[in-house]
């Protein structure tokens, strides 16, 4: 069965091809050359005047697990759905709630269907917690549509900060790093405010790059050190992710910039980097840091960053900083916020808020983002995100698209901001218009790249069919939101914007090979310590593929091109 | 029924009879039962799950095959409007499957210890919390503070596991133990938790008040010893069970114990433990969470959940409902009285008074077929396993087989 998309405009940065028109031929879920004229083509798709990309991967988006689910626990209010009347191409099933408005905490199966919807076929749960991998993947498994995969948390597990302090060699650290991996089935590494998740359950409340975790006598820069170095001699494709110490803090872009020098020059990726872009300048001591991020952005070519942008309207923060989510609490909106320390593994903070125009702060962080956005140079190492749903729902992807292609629709929107805001942004004079080439590069290519999705995010030969088409309208907004077709391994799932077949997507692992040895401290560590077995605590492929719709792709341990 | 292991024993084993699910228990032999690491409860679970009676499936009290049970089962429910799923003592895949049944009937969902959860829910709603979990405790927690509960009534092994271990990271002192509130004085909670967050106040007056006085029965200098000792802990864990609290409102009890512990930690590391009441009720919840945006109590109006944390029940809705569907696998505990007809899918020895219209046994997971389920600190799901061959199927067989029958009259 071969099915032809023929006569579309292709964005396919990987290629090289900026709006070539061009056939392209599917054959079991992958992309083929063009078959031979005895070769029946089953199915044509007249695409002419149609764009076509690889379908959108979102590299971080809190997707699932224990902070999300006590986020939609916390706020019933925000699930608030519409009547409405089920349109007929919308299959349900199984578990399938349905059309909703945007609200920051779908549920798994609507954030599968609200995914597709608008043309992207992967997501990545950026902070996995390790004891809580089970749960992680219990969820993902019931996300419908997009294939996922989470990053393990490590560098507040007591565990890693023993070894550290012990002054365990490296290849010890990239043991357990290797078996973490294997044991919590994830793709990468993520550190979340290293050391300082920990040291807030010994009651400090801030930890700068080079200030002690007390109890350790470590440092966030030796974590960060230590962490990068295992996953890069790993080889697993994806770099650290990082989520720097002193998010939110007014003045805390000091703090990113350092960050930037401490993995020695070894790739990290530098995460919702719109909350850690603030000075301290003028009169309410709260300014925008973006110009300098920017510049060491595009100067620091081992870096690379998502932004993180935050949109106007209700949601919901759910991040593994505890630390700096206490701090946030006072600024919940509504008024409540959950804190938790768990398992001498990491911990959680769910604290909801409204992000307002009419507010000083809020306005000056929207602008922020955008100017990062328009001051990175090279589209392949800043990635487009809200943090979703920390600074607004994945949702809004294609109102943030328009916003960035749109010089016009930008200036106007920035034009209704708060004034002293406006007085403290240069956001209008950045004339930046992102083209479709850019985009395709910052949500398939760049982003495939990053995570090491080697046959996805492009459309070249060999390549999953994850592909998208839309029709080409100068409203980006319009025309992100709702694509004509949507691809899933070649099958037709999206029709005009609506699901039309269910499919369950699969689970992206790395698995680098490491000495079982190192189970023989951990499990010692385990018995005396912790409240689980070692066993318990790995998750087997059978968990996450025994159901028959899911499935576990393992990525080869070999470094990305970019 | 006659005991019938081909696994290899000794297996060391995941225990789901009380919220701890000590993974930790080694099974020797099933008759007579030998079990290390074993408690009070995890002995009368095994205990009844090797030598309880093999029930089969009945409808209207007569014997019948499994595929008419779940015919009939499926006949009830497509007959029902609003159906009530009540008891919903399962684990994760259970519940999994529980909610597609729910989302294709319009049903309405309730768990059989719900009252204590939404007390928790509700607070948690209105001003959230900080909570910690049971490893935090075993190596950090210095004092413990236990309100409206001994604590190992509920949970045989606690102290054993989590406040008389010897090893410890931080070289913790052994725990100080307090106790408030224990079996009728629970009722006198509001007092006393309204009292100990005006304590906390230097300028409330009554700190002026003489240390003698007594509020819900406890001295003041009792009161200010308590936060004292809070205050002075390194990390200092607060205990409550929301299901001893049975008066009116007790969710604003709650509340006050959550609002005294944000207060200590704005400048103290104090953190909250709410305990669960078991029979899967944190799976339930964390799962119906995460399917349909909601914990329970929720429904399914034409496939789209709702939530009502007070309307949908199960008191309540036995008056409304026009089917009941009563699901306990771990114990074998018996649906409440309803003029609806009820189906009972659950453990193999329940002995009716009254036969239900449907009754379908199930394997009890952990022990007939593997499983999944949350720990009482909902942060670790357990995978639980299978401990020997059975006939029985599982529930979430039986109920995706209701599904099927279901979906084939639709189509």
């Amino acid at each position: 069965m071969i099915t032809l998309l023929k006569n579309g405009r292709i964005y396919d940065p990987t290629s090289g091809k900026d709006g070539v028109v061009q056939d392209i031929y599917i054959k079991n879920g992958r992309i083929i050359a063009k078959p031979s004229a005895s070769e029946k083509i089953t199915q044509t798709y007249d695409l002419t005047g149609k764009v076509v990309m690889a379908g959108a991967i979102d590299m971080h988006s809190h997707i699932g697990g224990g902070k999300v689910n006590i986020a939609r626990m916390m706020l019933p209010e925000y699930q608030e759905t519409k009547k409405y009347t089920e349109p007929e191409a919308h299959v349900c099933t199984p578990s399938c709630s349905h059309p909703t408005i945007n609200h920051a905490t779908p549920s798994a199966t609507d954030t599968g269907f609200r995914y597709i919807e608008m043309g992207y076929t992967a997501a990545f749960e950026p902070a996995l917690m390790p004891v809580n991998a089970r749960q992680t993947h219990l969820e993902m498994a019931d996300t419908p549509m997009i294939d996922k995969g989470g990053y393990a948390m490590l560098g507040n597990d007591d565990y890693f900060l023993r070894m550290l302090t012990a002054k365990k060699d490296q290849k010890a650290i990239n043991d357990y790093v290797a078996w973490i991996l294997n044991a919590t089935q994830s793709i990468g590494i993520k550190v979340v405010n290293p050391g300082g998740i920990n040291a807030f359950k010994f009651n400090q409340r801030r930890l700068d790059l080079d200030e002690n975790n007390s109890h350790y006598q470590v440092t966030p820069r030796e974590i960060l050190k230590s962490l990068s170095t295992a996953v890069h001699q790993l080889g697993i494709a994806k770099p650290l992710h990082v989520h720097c110490n002193n998010l939110g803090a007014a003045g805390n872009f000091q703090t990113t910039l350092d960050t930037m020098s401490a993995s020695d020059g070894v790739p990290m990726h530098l995460t919702h980097i719109q909350f850690h872009s603030y000075g301290t300048e003028g009169d309410k001591r709260f300014s925008s840091a973006a110009a300098q991020i920017s510049e060491a952005l595009n100067k620091n070519k081992h870096i690379t960053a998502d932004v993180g942008q935050i949109l106007f309207g209700q949601t919901v923060t759910a991040s593994g900083d505890n630390m700096m989510q206490q701090l946030n609490a006072k600024h919940a909106n509504p008024k409540k916020s959950v804190i938790m320390d768990i398992e001498c593994d990491a911990g959680c903070g769910v604290v909801p808020f409204r992000y307002k125009d009419q507010n000083y702060v809020n306005a000056l962080q929207w602008a922020i983002g955008l100017e990062i956005f328009l001051s990175v140079e090279d589209p392949w190492r800043i990635f487009l995100t809200t943090d979703h749903p920390n600074g607004a729902p994945f949702t809004s992807y294609p109102h943030l698209i328009r916003l960035l292609m749109d010089k016009t629709f930008r200036n106007e929107a920035f034009a209704k901001l708060n004034l002293d805001a406006q007085a403290m942004s240069n956001l209008t004079s950045l004339d930046r218009e992102y083209s479709l080439y850019e985009i395709a590069i910052m949500t398939r290519a760049g982003a495939a790249n990053l995570i090491g999705l080697n046959d996805r995010g492009h459309l070249g030969i060999g390549a999953g069919a994850d592909i998208t088409i839309y029709t080409d309208q100068t409203d980006r907004e319009a025309m992100f939101a709702k694509p004509d077709y949507v691809f899933k391994d070649g099958e037709l799932v999206v029709k005009d914007g609506k699901v039309v077949k269910v499919v369950w997507g699969a689970t992206h692992t790395a698995k680098p090979a490491f000495d079982i040895a190192v189970e023989k401290d951990l499990k010692d560590y385990f018995d005396k310590y912790h409240t689980m077995q070692l066993d318990s605590f790995k998750i087997n492929d059978d968990e996450i593929s025994s159901d028959g719709r899911g499935s576990i792709i393992v990525h080869e341990n070999k470094k990305a091109s970019h | 029924m006659k005991p019938s292991i081909n696994t290899t024993l000794p297996i060391t084993h995941c225990c789901p009879a009380c919220g701890l699910l000590c993974d930790d228990l080694v099974l020797n032999s099933t008759y007579p039962l030998s079990i290390k690491n074993a408690c009070t409860k995890s002995i009368s679970f095994f205990e009844r799950a090797f030598t309880g009676k093999a029930a089969t499936s009945s409808v209207a009290g007569k014997p019948t095959d499994l595929n008419s049970a779940i015919q009939a089962a499926a006949n009830i429910l497509n007959k029902a409007n609003h159906p009530l799923f009540a008891g919903l003592g399962t684990e994760v895949q259970g519940m999994r499957a529980i909610m597609r049944l729910a989302e294709k009937t319009s049903a309405t969902l309730d768990h059989m210890h719900s009252e204590g959860t939404v007390r928790n829910t509700l607070a948690m709603q209105n001003s959230g919390w900080q909570t910690t979990t049971l490893t935090e405790i075993k190596n950090r927690a210095d004092v413990i503070l236990a309100i409206g509960t001994d604590i190992v009534s509920s949970y045989p092994r606690f102290f054993e596991k989590l406040v008389l271990n010897t090893n410890t990271l931080f070289n913790r002192p052994k725990p100080e133990v307090i106790y408030l509130g224990l079996a009728e004085e629970a009722a006198k909670l509001p007092e006393i938790m309204s009292a100990l967050n005006a304590l906390m106040n230097a300028k409330n007056p009554l700190n002026k008040k003489p240390d003698t006085d007594l509020i819900g029965g406890v001295t003041i200098a009792s009161l200010k010893l308590i936060l004292a000792k809070l205050k002075a802990a390194q990390y200092g864990v607060v205990v409550w069970s929301a299901s001893a609290l049975k008066f009116p409102q007790a969710e604003l009890t709650v509340q006050s114990i959550t609002q005294l512990i944000a207060k200590l930690n704005e400048t103290n590391r104090v953190a909250g433990l709410p305990l669960n009441s078991g029979d899967g009720d944190s799976s339930v919840n964390n799962t119906s969470t995460w399917l349909s945006g909601y914990p329970t109590r929720n429904r399914f109006v034409n496939g789209h959940p709702e939530y009502d944390a007070y309307h949908f029940s199960t008191k309540l809705q036995l008056m409304n409902c026009d089917a009941l569907l009563w699901v306990s696998t771990f114990n074998a505990y018996l649906p409440p009285d309803c003029e609806a007809p009820t189906i009972v899918i659950g453990h193999p020895d329940m002995q009716f008074k009254k036969q239900p219209d449907v009754f379908i046994p199930v394997g009890i997971p952990g022990v007939d077929h593997i499983g999944t389920m949350f720990r009482m600190d909902s942060s670790v799901a357990m995978p639980l396993k299978k401990l020997h061959e059975t006939e029985l199927p599982s529930l979430s067989d039986v109920v995706n087989r209701i599904v099927s029958q279901i979906e084939a009259k639709l189509s």
